[in-house]
């Protein structure tokens, strides 16, 4: 079994260290992982995104083409990668950015959520992207929720560590808003 | 055993501090620079010494006095910071004299891209700067291996007392993945060749590659290359995976093996006998082992981010038994999965044109 | 009966390559007989250069690494680096050291890296044949400026050691000449300087030797030693351009 996801949206969203939770989290659970950042002019203009993979069986490319799972915090994120997800596969995106979801895709799982509005409620606009990778997990369940806790310990520096409980609290929100 | 995530570039480096380097010299390019960040903040923790140099020039040839003065030393750069190196990669190899280099390599020629490329795998194994040299040369597949092979890589350095190189390339310079750290090695600079002051020795120690004296440069010459033959027979290393039951075996090394791992996957899925052979050492070639496999009646695909540099590797080595085709990508774009895919899908003996 | 001459012991009793009336016979005793006297033959590593003192590691009885053409302060730093209780020195001319070795010199000045320079000025390329070198007088000829350095189109002679003093990196920067009995003596003292320097762990130290070459200059010895008193040294001026405060003038 291999899942491939692509974390995106614009510089400081956090768009990257979703996606190196997503990966040391799937560690954590014995299996092996990859993630790749984009890198060098692809991140002139402002956007990031990570390419991440979790699998039971060494990683081939860590460059992901046709992901399982994506999540897009910003509009140009979600036009770009919306129509490579394959059928099946997951998309959670910031609906506080996006109004209007540019491509019609019934085969696959969209959810919407209100990241920005969401995480100034929790009385830290930083942590939308936290709540976008609860809500991920909770529909795609690829890591388990407590990997993902255990991997803020290792993935944020230790001058953070004071905002591992808020991030938690995000994590839990974003999971709830698809359990319930 | 722990693993911790690591990007390959770090990876690199830490197995460098783990194998006992206590010395880096370099100067900063594109997309190397995590190799020589890491050092100038690892390498004073573990009593050793970083020095960005004042260009690539000179830092292979600090490279070249540290070396010769015994030391286990590192420098890393991108093709073009390589292209600079290769005067003093010629002299170190001349000198013989045990150094690690790493490219990182990016898209040529010129000033290129920043993009991954595999176009640099001619200057890396068929000499580069002037003169009959050999370097030994590993191509990590992983983030693992970018630590193992960087342990070896010293080791072996010193066993022959010749320059290796790792050859690797952006994709896997800026890839995280798990690795499994071996414990830290405190390697004593004490070799009896190198330059350390006379010491009460009777003779000095000479650190050179001049033979201009009468015949000096010809015995130079054979006895260079009589190691290199030593070399040849013991140091080629590769994986082969499912190569024996293949139809067809795709040839690649660094991103392109990963790229083509995950499209021999699916065709497995899908019932089809294809192999992947990744020599991970680039020189010596693997050469005997493509040959025998060659004669057993395989059909070879070569991937690379390149016009066409392995290719010419694999084709010697099959030297007309079987047929070789090639699939390279330029201007430093990765090949998708897909589109290697369909390739050995459309070679394949069921699979249409074929 | 009391010795009072003897061959350095850091010198091998090799005979050089160098041609008849070349100084640098001189320089190499005055650097073999700095070692001698600061007793520190054992613990140096030297660094040839590309150029006539190329085969330089044949001459002194020391260890030695052969540099490419103008990299051997690159290479003496990262032995240096290595070995810090070491006395590592290089041995450059002005084609290796002035022309292609700019980079390479400039940037182990400004790191102040503990290491000595011995800089052999004779304002030509000697071991290629003579061809115009970053040191060469303005209408001087050479078998690239036949009809003399033209400064109209390949501009001006480069003073290396004014050039250092700019940086704050020297500890001890000096020029002399080898072209009379007191001068020898005083370069002598220079260069024991510079060595003394780099033990006491004060930073970057070298020294200007401007030197004779008669065979490319087309002169007799004796009239290649006046050249030198004549046409160089008004050119460049000998004298002491950086060094700590302890350290005085008078000593060159």
């Amino acid at each position: 079994m291999t899942y491939e996801i692509i974390c995106a949206g614009f510089g400081g969203q956090g768009v990257m260290l979703i996606g190196q939770l997503l990966a040391y989290g799937g560690m954590l659970e014995g299996k092996e992982v990859t993630w790749f950042p984009s890198y060098g002019p692809e991140m002139r203009g402002g956007t990031a995104n990570c390419s991440v993979v979790v699998s039971d069986q060494p990683v081939g490319s860590p460059v992901v083409a046709e992901p399982d799972g994506l999540i897009a915090l910003n509009g140009p994120s979600l036009m770009r990668f919306m129509g490579s997800v394959k059928p099946g596969g997951v998309i959670v995106y910031n609906a506080s950015l996006i109004n209007e979801v540019p491509e019609d895709r019934p085969e696959v799982r969209l959810f919407g959520i209100a990241a920005n509005e969401l995480a100034e409620k929790l009385g830290n606009d930083k942590v939308g992207n936290m709540i976008a990778l609860g809500a991920f997990l909770g529909l795609s369940k690829v890591v388990g929720l407590a990997s993902i806790e255990a991997a803020l310990k290792e993935v944020l520096p230790e001058r953070r560590h004071h905002l591992i409980p808020l991030n938690i609290s995000a994590l839990h929100k974003g999971w709830a808003l698809v359990e319930g | 055993m722990e693993r911790v995530m690591m990007k390959g570039n770090e990876a690199l480096a830490e197995g460098a501090i783990r194998a006992g380097c206590r010395f880096f010299f370099g100067y900063p390019i594109t997309p190397q620079n995590e190799i020589p960040e890491y050092m100038a903040r690892r390498l004073p923790e573990v009593g050793g010494v970083f020095l960005q140099a004042e260009s690539e020039v000179s830092a292979i040839n600090m490279v070249y006095g540290a070396g010769g003065a015994g030391a286990r030393v590192l420098t890393s750069s991108s093709g073009p910071g390589i292209s600079l190196k290769l005067e003093g990669i010629s002299y170190i190899a001349g000198a013989q004299v045990p150094c690690v280099i790493v490219n990182v390599a990016r898209g040529g020629p010129g000033l290129g891209g920043l993009t991954p490329s595999q176009a640099d795998y001619f200057q890396a194994t068929k000499g580069g700067g002037h003169g009959d040299y050999r370097l030994l040369v590993y191509a990590p597949g992983n983030a693992q291996e970018m630590v193992d092979l960087m342990g070896l890589a010293f080791d072996k350095a010193e066993e022959y007392r010749n320059p290796v190189m790792i050859l690797t390339d952006a994709i896997m310079g800026q890839m995280m993945e798990p690795v499994v750290l071996p414990p830290l090695r405190t390697v004593t600079a004490e070799q009896p060749w190198a330059t350390t002051g006379k010491q009460g020795r009777k003779k000095p120690n000479l650190i050179n590659s001049l033979g201009i004296v009468g015949e000096e440069l010809e015995r130079i010459n054979i006895e260079l290359q009589a190691k290199y033959d030593r070399m040849a027979a013991a140091e080629a290393r590769y994986e082969a995976d499912g190569t024996a039951e293949a139809d067809l075996i795709v040839v690649a090394y660094g991103t392109s093996s990963r790229v083509a791992r995950s499209a021999i996957a699916r065709l497995r899925q899908e019932g089809k006998k294809v192999g992947l052979f990744r020599p991970v050492t680039l020189w010596p070639f693997p050469q005997a082992v493509l040959a025998s496999l060659a004669a057993d009646g395989k059909r070879f695909l070569v991937v690379e981010m390149s016009a066409g540099q392995l290719v010419e590797d694999v084709i010697l080595a099959v030297n007309d038994r079987a047929k070789v085709s090639f699939f390279g990508k330029l201007n430093g774009t990765v090949p998708t999965v897909r589109e290697v895919y369909d390739r050995i899908r459309s070679l394949l003996p069921e699979g249409g044109e074929g | 009966m009391k010795k009072i001459f003897a061959y350095p012991r850091a010198l091998t009793q090799k005979r050089t390559h160098y041609c008849p009336g070349c100084t640098h016979g001189i320089i190499h005793r005055l650097v073999a007989e700095a070692i001698d006297d600061l007793d520190i033959q054992e613990r140096t590593i030297g660094i040839a250069p590309v150029g006539c003192a190329v085969l330089a590691y044949d001459y002194f009885d020391l260890d030695f690494q052969e540099a490419a053409h103008g990299r051997a302060p690159a290479v003496a730093t990262g032995i240096k680096r290595v070995h810090p209780e070491a006395i590592v020195f290089s041995y450059q001319g002005d084609g290796d050291l002035a022309s292609i070795g700019m980079a390479e010199i400039i940037h182990a000045a400004a790191r102040g890296e503990k290491i000595t320079v011995i800089f052999v000025n004779n304002t030509v390329y000697g071991m290629t044949g003579g061809q115009m070198a970053p040191t060469t007088l303005p209408g001087q000829k050479t078998t690239t400026s036949p009809y003399g350095r033209d400064t109209a189109t390949v501009g001006y002679p480069i003073r290396v050691c004014e050039l250092l003093a700019t940086l704050d990196g020297p500890a001890y920067l000096a020029r002399v000449s080898v072209h009379d009995p007191a001068h020898i003596v005083r370069a002598g003292k220079a260069i024991r300087q510079a060595f003394a320097m780099q033990m006491a762990g004060k930073g970057f130290s070298l020294v200007e030797v401007l030197s004779s070459c008669p065979t490319n200059w087309g002169m007799t010895p004796v009239q290649a030693l006046s050249w030198i008193k004549e046409k160089m040294i008004p050119y460049y001026p000998l004298g002491v351009f950086r060094a700590p405060e302890e350290v005085t003038g008078d000593d060159v």
